[in-house]
């Protein structure tokens, strides 16, 4: 499926409207679950009711029996590889021997109905042998305690050393903090459609992933096919915010598929996907912060443990964030940081938007807070006098090479004005909302701030390049990429860049595929980046095959011919021939592969300049507490923050926004509430996520200062809303009550008892 | 299955007696749940989305007021029934969603019978009557004895819930819920308080805090005493009060709060309501 859009002047900078949009508010776009196939099939997975296991035999012959059921698949029925993997292919397809996790695979059936797909799985049956799950991480760390897979229980241990490790401050604060499980909760749940070749080994999968390439590879492996017989095709995402990064459904549909011969359709309940998909990790953070007196950090020790659930997933590269960002956005030369990520019996957990920083920065943002109590400072002067800049050494010996604007972002952020006290007694205003639990007398009002620093595109030598191909033709440019659009708006941009290099009016977005080089993953705040420079390479290369082709028609040397508005110029002459005009009867095509700088891996001692780059944010929260009864209104988010550039206003005003939605969350009220392994509230009755009524007023300013390293001049602006928000809520709450609190979510027990 | 969209009060009667399994369904905002997770297979429907005479209200002769069974929350939101029963049309504000409230029933809520009902509170502490009828006639049971569990009430799978009277009473009242989210949330402790001002007595009704909706019948009796004296309650009685109402709650420890903290909640709620409806020193 491709999409043309006819609209002059889509150019960069300008809040160009998502050529997607107008369908999705009225409920007209194609998500993958609308995905459809005449005779296809349905599939279901069969999942472990226990989080630790043995399995001892499985019976399917009943549900084979029942009419409508084509088949069911085991472990014995992998064709492949048994198990998959980002970093480490360490989960099954399907348990064979034991399971590890609730709700983890255990057979898949294919069917007319979903309702017969209910049964069949009803009729499968599974003997158990119940085991111990081992739930607690630091028990992880304990040698004598059993491996609950052949890999072990430590999925990776990292420290940082650097500096003088005897420095000890005048001023020292201390604290433990807990981070609970975050769920990524995208609203369009996962779906996928299989569709077997007509040659019997081929398959072609529509699917709503972030990284189109990076699951074929899996997929194919799994499969026992090569890739060139595996296609994969976007389908219509609904959010991924990390959790479209795994393999869920994408094995299990393939195979059913293949096996069977006919379509497959699949899709997750919002039940099933808490447990088909990873989730945020779990942390327990002990920080230590030396200063001098007047308040500046001399030294950071830190030991951080990440509950990585039952099978790898991303949890390396999440430790490996969180560890990196121990200082956040400030400059300290001193530090010993010791990082755990560990295997248990919970749910596997992997990347979600922030990916290790949002752990990383409650933690150090609390300390700060504590640090200025300490110095008797004000929380923004303590941030200003330890504010990083470009040049500086991070704790990695990695040198600061990004913009790296946190003193304005500090400032513009505290200069926005405050929020009126809220004086009417309407409950929809305060805390308890419609419950209406408060009057305005019972509200204390408080104020805390979040800064933070998170890295950009993937990290330790991973080269997570970017491929675009952009053809112009008759004064239409088509554009091909693999770019997973999960909401973010890369579409719009790729409009916008090919409008604003090209001086088309008429763009037409090819079907995102497999059927080209990778786009990397929609991940780390990365495309705008990555699949925007390839897709600028791409435009920008045509262009000049436009200009050698107008060049040698006009005699004019190429040099001298320009875009302005819709047409080629002589910029010293007085030729002009519209776009249109020029490129017609001609295809001019480039395709156009970006690469970031090369990173490299941490040394034993945690040195080495593993990040490509960085991007910068402060929040100030405004909250509105009942002390008596423990709940809370955010009022107002004031927040700057570091952009690079603005390529396009309101979707940067969207993610901003929908970020710190996210933030809130992990603040006041989602959390995965898992007892001895099970999970306890896999539904959104349960699983709360922020109402309108709960999303406070966001005063946003960009703080635009080009980026040299960006092929736009633009950072990434996906993840950063989300991260230093969490910890300036809560430090809004601790200011209102005068208590101190330590782990988030934030419950009401946890302000009022 | 067979699905009777029935026209009437006596359709849908006829049909729950005759249909092998018949489940009635209103707004549809508990059942639908239910199918979906797997906990219901609807065998035969009778849906009650037609019967009119259970979509309105109206006054008895008595003054006391009937409500349907049928009538969508957002109804008793505002408007006349709102204004004779404020804590009602709170609790019926603080249901689900603005698309939950034009479905939802009061009867639904009594059928599903969930001690964190919204409505639930309400009519225990308005004194409400439940009208249950069936082909041989019909009964009404006061609220109090009709829930006896979770999920638990004394209507026969025969019977119908018509609707619930309401008598009038003349004072402050009032419904609060505690939740963790500013809307669209479960209660996990609620009250419902009324000042009767004829009788001068007062009642509290609480949810979401034991097994079933439960009235605190001794703070009543204590600031019914203290009411009588007819001076400002001092903050020593108000101390009692809201002890003694926590102390008809029996909370659990689950996945969406502790008991600690629901009895804790219990002791504001009744506090802030005592202090919103009389002169506090
Ligand atoms: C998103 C969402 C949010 C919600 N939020 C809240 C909330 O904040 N507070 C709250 O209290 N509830 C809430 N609910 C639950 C539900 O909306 C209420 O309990 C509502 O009152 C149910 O009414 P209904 O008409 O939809 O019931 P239905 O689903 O139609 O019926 C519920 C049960 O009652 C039985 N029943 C229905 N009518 C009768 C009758 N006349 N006689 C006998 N039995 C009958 C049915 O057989 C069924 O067992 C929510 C539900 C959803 C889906």
């Amino acid at each position: 499926m491709s999409t043309t859009i006819t609209a002059t002047r889509n150019i960069l900078g300008t809040s160009v409207l998502r050529p997607d949009g107008t369908a999705k508010v009225r409920g007209e776009f194609h998500f993958s679950s609308d995905e459809f196939a005449t005779n296809m099939l349905w599939g279901a997975t069969l999942r472990s009711p226990h989080p630790h296991a043995r399995i001892l035999s499985i019976d399917i012959s009943a549900a084979l029996k029942i009419n409508g059921v084509s088949c069911v698949l085991v472990a014995d029925d992998v064709p492949g590889k048994l198990t998959y993997g980002l970093i480490s292919s360490d989960q099954p397809v399907f348990a064979r021997d034991v399971v590890r996790y609730m709700g983890e695979p255990v057979a898949a059936v294919a069917a007319d109905h979903p309702e017969t797909c209910k049964r069949a799985l009803e009729a499968i049956r599974v003997e158990y042998e119940v085991l111990d799950p081992l739930v607690d991480p630091e028990r992880c760390l304990d040698q004598s305690v059993p491996p609950i897979h052949p890999d072990g229980n430590v999925f990776r241990h990292q420290r940082i050393v650097r500096g003088d490790q005897s420095i000890q401050g005048e001023v020292q604060v201390e604290g433990t903090y807990d981070i609970g499980m975050q769920d990524q909760a995208f609203l369009g749940l996962e779906a996928a459609l299989a569709i077997p070749g007509h040659d019997g080994r081929s398959v072609e999968l529509h699917i709503a992933t972030q990284w189109l390439h990076e699951d074929r590879k899996q997929i194919a492996d799994c499969l026992g096919l090569p890739e060139d017989d595996v296609q994969l095709v976007l389908g219509g995402v609904g959010g991924a915010f990390g959790a479209r990064e795994d393999i869920s459904l994408q094995v299990h549909s393939c195979l059913l598929a293949l096996r069977t011969g006919r379509p497959v359709k699949m899709q997750y309940s919002r039940e099933e996907s808490f447990f088909g998909h990873v989730h945020r990790h779990p942390a327990k953070i002990w920080m230590r912060h030396h200063a001098t007196k007047d308040g500046r950090i001399q030294r950071i020790e830190a030991r951080m443990l990440l509950d990585g659930g039952a099978y790898t997933s991303t949890s390396p590269a999440v430790l490996i964030n969180a560890i990196t960002h121990t200082q956040g956005p400030y400059v300290c030369e001193n530090a010993t940081v010791d990082g755990f990520a560990v295997r248990t019996n919970n749910p596997p957990c992997g990347a979600m938007r922030g990916f290790g920083v949002v752990q990383a920065c409650f933690a150090h943002e609390s300390q700060m807070d504590k640090l200025a109590v300490a110095c008797q400072l004000d929380p923004v002067e303590i941030r200003i006098r330890n504010a990083m800049s470009k040049g500086d050494l991070l704790i990695t010996g990695q040198p600061m090479d990004s913009v790296a604007p946190v003193t304005r972002c500090i400032q513009e952020t505290a200069a926005i004005p405050m929020p009126e006290a809220v004086t009417s007694d309407d409950p929809l205003l305060l805390p308890g909302g419609s419950g209406r639990t408060a009057t305005s007398s019972n509200i204390r009002r408080g104020v805390g701030w979040g800064v933070s620093m998170k890295n950009l595109m993937y990290s330790e030598g991973f080269d997570d390049y970017s491929t675009a191909r952009c053809t112009l033709q008759d004064g239409v440019a088509h554009l091909k990429f693999a770019t997973s659009e999960v909401g973010q708006g890369f579409v719009t941009l790729a409009i916008q860049i090919a409008t604003s290099i090209l001086g088309v009016d008429q763009v037409e977005l090819e079907q995102i595929d497999t059927r080209i080089g990778s786009a990397g993953s929609t991940s780390a705040s990365r495309q705008t980046w990555m699949s925007g420079g390839a897709l600028d390479g791409a435009c920008r290369m045509v262009r000049e095959m436009l200009f050698e082709k107008v060049g040698k028609e006009h005699h004019v040397d190429p040099i001298r011919l320009a875009i302005v508005d819709t047409d080629v110029v002589d910029t010293m002459g007085t030729l002009r021939v519209p776009v249109r005009e020029a490129s017609a009867g001609v295809s001019l095509s480039h395709t156009f592969e970006h690469h970031h700088r090369p990173t490299t891996d941490l040394d034993e001692n945690g040195q080495g300049n593993c990040h490509v780059a960085f991007a910068f944010v402060a929040h100030r929260a405004v909250v509105d507490v009942d002390p008596e009864l423990g709940l809370v209104k955010v009022v107002q988010i004031a927040t700057a923050q570091d952009v690079g550039r603005v390529l396009n206003p309101l979707s940067a005003i969207g993610q901003i926004e929908g970020g710190i939605a996210q933030g809130l969350g992990l603040a006041v009220m989602e959390e995965i509430v898992i007892d001895n392994g099970r999970v306890r509230n896999p539904s959104f009755t349960d699983y709360l996520l922020p109402t309108a009524l709960d999303a406070p007023v966001v005063e946003a300013r960009f703080i635009e200062e080009p980026e040299p390293m960006a092929p736009l001049g633009a950072k990434g602006i996906g993840e950063p809303p989300c991260i230093s928000v969490t910890p300036a809520i809560v430090a809004a709450i601790r200011d209102a009550i005068g208590k101190d609190i330590d782990r988030v979510p934030v419950r009401p027990q946890d302000i009022c008892l | 299955m067979t699905v009777v969209n029935a026209q009437s009060i006596d359709e849908a009667l006829h049909a729950l007696a005759e249909l092998p399994e018949p489940r009635l369904v209103a707004g549809g905002t508990d059942m639908m749940v239910e199918v979906n997770f797997g906990r219901h297979k609807p065998g035969d429907v009778v849906s009650l989305r037609q019967v009119r005479e259970l979509r309105s209200w109206h006054r008895n002769d008595d003054g006391s007021i009937f409500i349907g069974s049928g009538l969508p929350y957002k109804v008793m939101e505002e408007g006349e029934l709102a204004m004779m029963f404020p804590a009602l049309a709170q609790a019926a504000r603080t249901v689900g969603s603005p698309q939950i409230r034009a479905a939802g029933t009061l009867g639904g809520n009594l059928g599903t019978c969930s001690p964190a009902g919204d409505g639930l509170p309400v009519l225990a502490a308005l004194d409400a009557e439940v009208h249950l009828r069936s082909l041989s006639g019909e009964r009404r049971v006061p609220f109090s004895q009709f829930m006896t569990g979770v999920k638990k009430n004394v209507a026969r799978s025969d019977e119908l819930i018509t609707g619930v009277t309401i008598p009038m009473t003349v004072g402050f009242q009032g419904y609060a819920k505690v939740g963790v989210r500013n809307a669209m949330v479960i209660a996990i402790a609620s009250a419902c308080f009324v000042h009767d001002e004829s009788s001068n007595s007062v009642r509290l009704a609480l949810g979401a805090v034991a097994p079933t909706i439960v009235r605190c019948t001794e703070a009543e009796t204590y600031l019914d005493g203290v009411l009588a004296k007819a001076t400002p309650i001092t903050s020593h009685e108000l101390d009692r009060f809201k002890e003694l109402a926590a102390s008809a709650a029996r909370p659990i420890t689950d996945h969406r709060s502790t008991a600690d903290y629901r009895r804790h909640a219990v002791t504001i709620l009744a506090k802030r309501f005592a202090e919103r409806a009389f002169n506090v020193v």
